[in-house]
């Protein structure tokens, strides 16, 4: 069995070009794979990267073949994934999820003649570059939207797990939601999962038990919105824009655009020309889209987010401005000093006025 | 701690609707497992009934009609493991585990055309002044007709056990199929028939997900309910009441967890994530503590396959 596996392995890497370095166009199709937490119709989160994929696929034409994985648990299997589509003569392997960076990085490390490209990740190699969008550039006009918004004065936000991604995004909607409204108070509840539509349910149903009529997520599904439009609360789409909940619940949303991404990197590989990077492109790059503003928003409140959005893209305004606190009280950013990436890339707190703690 | 955002009569009614899928598909698989057969596909037949209680309920309008057509469609992929360990006499663990991945790829496909869309909005039963009880009110008599139907059926399980003629059948065909077959008893057609009933229930729970719970479609959407509703059966130690105990319990952590979040009580969010797994785990070893099979009262003849010549 395991001689048996061990030749299947090495005339794999001889058909898929690891003993002959570099890849040359003329011959076969480029192969690109991507590997995906959740089912390519999830209405979110992995469906805008497959469209993306299929977008690059598209750009391409027959240059490329492109081959996925969807539903792939993030952990061990995860690895298994990534080996087989490596062995299977992938030259570039997107994995598109934060948990898939350790096994992202172990199986790089087999296969060095195939790149890697880690979404939301931070750890990089030789062949592993990591990219991700600054979503909370978006966070920020959505939550500003979710300030202006609520009546209760009680917003809630459905976060999965407490990464820096994740706790980014909390605390530029907050920022933004006392901005438009001094008086609002946020509540977070940890769901510890990307995609369970019915514990995505519950959470939005235990918060509006709560008061709140405005919900923010940071999950994968549909479902939010779902409970939401039943009892005539307001939310937003999230990773896609959700706009079968348009007009109401869903009154805006955070769009990923991934393919000019995709189109840019496939290229490098194909020219020879791919080094390992760390990207973090935000609304101006086009990574971020907002999604049309409907509903109940009012004209005025329309057009300051509208603003806010487009001076976030022109760079003329910072998500993260200070004066800013900790949530503890201790000073952050002084008056007009904006944070860093290096802060911002590895955030692990609160910004002062959100009530609780993050789960370590 | 701040409990007093937490309001115990919403929690309650909230925790009648969280576990209701789960109970239906266990109480199924309950009587399956009383007539001796271990079908690990629940998971599988579940998210095939939501598809197809989707499905038929957009098309027609009438969420009645999809809880139906869950039943049927629950029921018919049943069949499959029914015909393959019946018939064919397959393994039933490993027939169990290809049923739940063949439901979820079966059900993917079915529902590629109905994502996003909206099913027809289910209403609570209007139980008139009882709605206005205090507390009670809230608790009981304001839901949609399927909690109340899995209520029932969990009586109706409980009581066909107990008090019928059939009902003892099913379960001497569960506790020793050589007996049963030598009595002159159907062990083939008492089984097929508690494999279609478990299929029922468990399309019934999965449509309980995707028409009322959440209501929309979602590939994927049971996320792991019908491996819980398995382990419910056991955690209840195949009796119909304590299942039914089980499944509330399992629903209350997972909505009590989220519910104390959203009031911001400073919990570790970790632990009550796995509480119901742990509860689970330690009534499973207080059960099988030093004592036999009998002890846990499982079906005796549970998971093993009849030929009428052995």
């Amino acid at each position: 069995m395991k001689r048996r596996s061990l030749l299947a392995g090495g005339a794999a890497a001889a058909t898929l070009g690891l003993v002959r370095p570099g890849f040359a166009a003329s011959h076969a199709p480029l192969k690109v794979g991507f590997i995906y937490v959740g089912p390519i119709n999830d209405g979110g989160w992995t469906q805008h990267h497959h469209t993306s994929a299929l977008k690059m696929k598209e750009h391409f034409g027959d240059a490329i073949e492109l081959v996925y994985q969807e539903n792939v648990p993030e952990g061990a299997d995860a690895e298994r994934a990534m080996t087989q589509m490596a062995l299977g003569g992938a030259n570039i392997i997107f994995t598109t999820s934060f948990g898939f960076m350790d096994p992202t990085v172990n199986v790089a490390a087999k296969f060095p003649n195939v790149k890697f490209e880690h979404c939301t990740g931070y750890k990089t190699a030789d062949n592993v570059g990591v990219y991700s969008a600054r979503f909370y550039e978006g966070r920020a006009v959505t939550g500003y939207l979710a300030g202006a918004m609520t009546k209760s004065n009680k917003i809630g936000y459905i976060g999965s797990f407490p990464i820096p991604e994740v706790i980014r995004g909390i605390n530029s909607s907050f920022i933004h939601a006392r901005k438009a409204n001094p008086e609002v108070e946020m509540n977070v509840v940890w769901v510890s999962t990307w995609f369970d539509p019915a514990k995505e349910a519950d959470a939005t149903q235990a918060l509006l038990d709560q008061g709140v009529d405005v919900v923010l997520a940071h999950t994968d599904s549909t479902a939010p919105l779902a409970v939401l439009e039943k009892a005539g609360a307001l939310g937003f789409g999230q990773a896609a824009d959700m706009y079968e909940y348009a007009p109401e619940p869903r009154i805006s949303s955070i769009i990923d655009n991934w393919a000019p991404y995709y189109i840019e990197r496939v290229q490098a590989v194909m020219d020879e020309a791919w080094e390992s990077q760390n990207n973090w492109w935000g609304i101006g790059d086009g990574m971020v889209g907002i999604g049309e503003i409907t509903g109940p928003v009012p004209a005025e409140v329309k057009a300051e987010a509208e603003k806010m959005r487009d001076d976030i893209a022109a760079g003329s305004y910072h998500p993260f401005t200070g004066p800013l606190n900790k949530q503890d009280g201790s000073a952050w950013l002084a008056e007009g000093e904006v944070a860093d990436d290096g802060t911002l890339a590895g955030m692990n707190f609160y910004v002062e006025g959100i009530d609780g703690s993050i789960p370590s | 701690m701040d409990l007093s955002t937490i309001n115990p009569a919403i929690l309650l009614a909230s925790l009648m609707i969280a576990s209701t899928p789960i109970l239906l598909a266990a109480i199924g698989e309950l009587v399956a497992e009383k007539s001796g057969v271990l079908n690990l596909g629940v998971e599988g037949m579940m998210i095939t009934g939501a598809i197809c209680g989707f499905i038929a309920a957009v098309e027609t309008g009438s969420p009645t009609m999809g809880f139906l057509a869950a039943a049927v469609g629950g029921a018919v992929l049943s069949m499959t493991f029914g015909i393959l360990t019946q018939f064919f006499l397959s393994n039933q663990v490993a027939t169990g585990l290809a049923l739940t991945l063949f439901g979820l790829g079966l059900s993917s496909l079915m529902g590629q055309s109905y994502v996003g869309l909206k099913p027809p909005p289910v209403g609570d039963i209007n139980f008139g002044p009882l709605a206005d009880i205090p507390f009670l009110g809230r608790v009981l008599f304001q839901h949609d007709a399927m909690v109340y139907v899995s209520i029932l059926i969990v009586a109706a399980v409980w009581a066909f056990l107990k008090f019928t003629r059939a009902g003892l059948i099913l379960r001497a065909v569960g506790e020793s199929h050589g007996a049963a077959h030598a009595l002159g008893y159907k062990v083939v057609a008492v089984r097929l028939a508690a494999i279609a009933f478990g299929g029922a229930c468990a399309g019934l729970g999965g449509a309980y997900l995707s028409l009322v719970r959440v209501p929309q479609w979602t590939e994927g959407m049971t996320a792991g309910a019908g491996w819980i509703a398995l382990a419910i059966v056991v955690f209840g130690s195949w009796k119909p009441w304590r299942v039914l105990i089980g499944a509330y319990l399992f629903g209350g952590v997972t909505v009590l967890q989220l519910n104390l979040q959203a009031a911001g009580v400073e919990v570790p969010v970790e632990y009550l994530s796995m509480s119901p797994y742990l509860i689970t785990i330690l009534v499973l070893v207080i059960m099988s503590s030093g004592r036999g099979r009998a002890a846990l009262n499982a079906p005796a003849s549970l998971g093993r396959t009849f030929h009428a010549s052995s």
